[in-house]
């Protein structure tokens, strides 16, 4: 167990906070330029996955010039593995509510929406019945924000923040190219703040709080807690609030059945660990501590040594075709020919040296591919394949 | 006036004809008519001022909006990575062996469409499935038999209809 240090469970997410309209109301009565810099001092990092400053990020879109500004809360939570948006949306919902309107009240937004995916509609009836009280409270104390939900229809893509936004404007979720990005162009081609949805709830914790609290936890870059989505073979499936930065090794000992073979961390679009090296691998932001840093979404899907990597690997590659929004070729086509590359080489069609020509594939998708789904296909299909060959032969 | 034109000019005095209007629209077709119909989607169309190609190729995107008749309820069955691990696929054989029906078909009767979807988000009380919106997780055989029992009852058949 070297240099490892225990998991520690925190209870800031999910705690309730009955005094979100002092929270709103003290907030605000802070300047915008303080808000952000108690932001940027809590080093909080987007919790969607690809960990952007959120700080930075609340900023540059203040700084953009516009009258019309959105902020969007991404509720499409899509990556297999991945539960915890769900349950901070029926749980503590005016923990998101409220930080949108500090968000449209920092960087002058005065619409919101929270895009969510269609799977979750029967939460919207309830969220609704929030938002009413929620515009009740804003009108009383004069703050000039609406927030709307907004029903997403099926579809893994409109996660990714552009697409999100061209299925909000009435369109196909096909990616945009990037930049611009949204800070400048977004909904409407308007300076737009979109946030995951735990991401909006730290923000939450930091105003009320204030950033120390927040930055106190965690270790260097990868500072505060983390909702994990824990699934698989695990004798405790669920959501738990863990500080970032722990090993991968320690989360094995306290999640897993006795007998994991390896974890899928960060969703189909992340990476497989296989067992030897759990020690190694540390959950947090990269540039942190020794070995591999893994970011994530929060999913944590454990795999038993009954399990046939080759079932995992086509499993996700089915889903990266059935998903990829087919707008560029790399991965249209790529996703396919992985498909069907790695079937061929199981039946013994191919000869076990076309599993390289495949990770060549790869390489080339994660260079070519326009948005994150298709340039992230190569974490899970390579660190499978090189880590369990045989598998993909016998 | 059709019923389905007074019920896209209602949802367009509620969303707005606005391009932004146009997912609202069809989703509250959908929740009506199970599907969008090329009549629907012409009607549409009409009343935004969009061209139809737009309507169809929006629509066509969205494994939520769908543009083929459907039964009344429609069964998504999760085949993700944990469901599948789960035992998704004697679930599935469990209803197609009540219903009679494979995935991607409906019900003589048109009460049932069978379809599979990616993670539902319930990976942690897998096998999960959606019946319309509603959500049903910790599936076993048993368990998923009692759950169409519920809706055969509710809809007046005992499901010997289907052969
Ligand atoms: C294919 C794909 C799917 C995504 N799905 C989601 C999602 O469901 N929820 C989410 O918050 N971010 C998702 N993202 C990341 C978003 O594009 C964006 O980075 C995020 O919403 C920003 O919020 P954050 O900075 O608070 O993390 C996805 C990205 C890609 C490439
Ligand atoms: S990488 Fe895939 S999902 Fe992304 S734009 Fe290209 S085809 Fe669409
Ligand atoms: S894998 Fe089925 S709900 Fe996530």
């Amino acid at each position: 167990m070297a240099n490892s240090h225990q998991l520690k469970r925190v209870d800031f997410i999910f705690r309730n906070e009955n005094d979100w309209e002092k929270v709103l109301s003290n907030t605000i009565k802070k300047t915008p330029q303080d808000l952000i810099n108690e932001l940027i001092s809590s080093e909080l990092k987007g919790r969607g996955g690809a960990g952007f400053p959120t700080g930075l990020k609340w900023k540059l879109t203040a700084e953009a010039e516009s009258d019309e500004k959105y902020v969007i809360c991404n509720a499409d939570e899509g990556e297999p593995g991945t539960f915890k948006d769900r349950e901070i949306l029926s749980r503590v919902p005016y923990k998101v509510f409220t930080a949108m309107a500090i968000c449209g009240y920092i960087t002058g937004a005065r619409e919101g929406y929270i895009y969510l995916r269609g799977e979750y509609k029967f939460l919207k009836e309830e969220l609704e019945k929030v938002l009413d009280e929620f515009d009740y409270y804003c009108n009383e104390i004069k703050l000039d924000f609406k927030i709307r939900v907004f029903m997403g229809s099926g579809a893994y893509i409109c996660g990714e923040e552009t697409a999100l936004m061209e299925s909000m404007e009435g369109k196909r979720g096909e990616p945009r190219n990037k930049p611009p990005f949204p800070t400048q162009s977004g909904y409407r081609g308007k300076p737009t703040v979109i946030n995951n949805v735990e991401t909006l709830v730290h923000t939450f914790t930091i105003f009320k709080y204030g950033a120390k609290k927040f930055y106190d936890l965690g270790v260097q870059y990868s500072r505060g807690t983390k909702l994990f989505s824990v699934s698989g073979d695990t004798p405790k499936p669920g959501i738990y609030e863990l500080e970032l930065g722990m090993s991968l090794q320690d989360f094995v000992y306290e999640f897993g059945d006795g007998d994991t073979k390896a974890v899928q961390v960060g969703g189909a679009s992340g990476f497989l660990v296989p067992r030897k090296k759990f020690k190694d691998a540390a959950i947090g932001f990269k540039g942190k501590l020794t070995g591999i840093s893994l970011p994530t979404g929060g999913s944590m899907m454990l795999f038993n040594s009954s399990r046939s990597m080759f079932n995992v690997l086509d499993n996700y590659l089915e889903f990266f075709r059935e998903e990829s929004c087919g707008q560029c070729t790399p991965c249209r086509v790529g996703c396919q020919q992985l498909l069907l590359g790695i079937k061929a080489v199981k039946r013994g069609d191919k000869p076990a040296a076309y599993l390289d020509k495949l990770l060549r594939l790869t390489e080339t998708m994660q260079y070519t591919a326009k948005c994150g789904l298709g340039q992230s296909v190569a974490n899970s299909f390579s660190s499978i394949v090189e880590n369990f060959r045989e598998e993909m032969i016998y | 006036m059709d019923p389905i034109q007074t019920l896209i000019k209602d949802l367009a005095d509620i969303h707005g004809r606005k391009r932004e209007s146009l997912l609202p629209i069809m989703q509250g077709v959908v929740e009506r008519e199970k599907y969008l119909s090329e009549l629907s989607m012409i009607e549409i169309a009409r009343e935004m001022d969009i061209p139809a190609a737009d309507v169809y190729g929006t629509a066509t995107f969205y494994s939520f909006l769908e543009t083929k008749s459907t039964g009344k309820y429609t069964i998504r069955v999760c085949k993700t990575i944990t469901c599948a691990m789960k035992g998704k696929n004697q679930v599935l054989f469990a209803i197609q062996d009540m219903l009679k029906i494979k995935l991607g078909e409906t019900t003589p009767d048109h009460l049932f469409t069978l379809l599979e979807t990616n993670c539902l988000g319930w990976c942690h009380k897998a096998p999960a499935m959606l019946i319309n919106d509603d959500v049903y997780t910790e599936l076993t055989p048993e368990k998923v038999r009692e759950i169409l029992s519920v809706y055969l009852k509710q809809n007046g058949s005992n499901g010997n209809g289907y052969h």
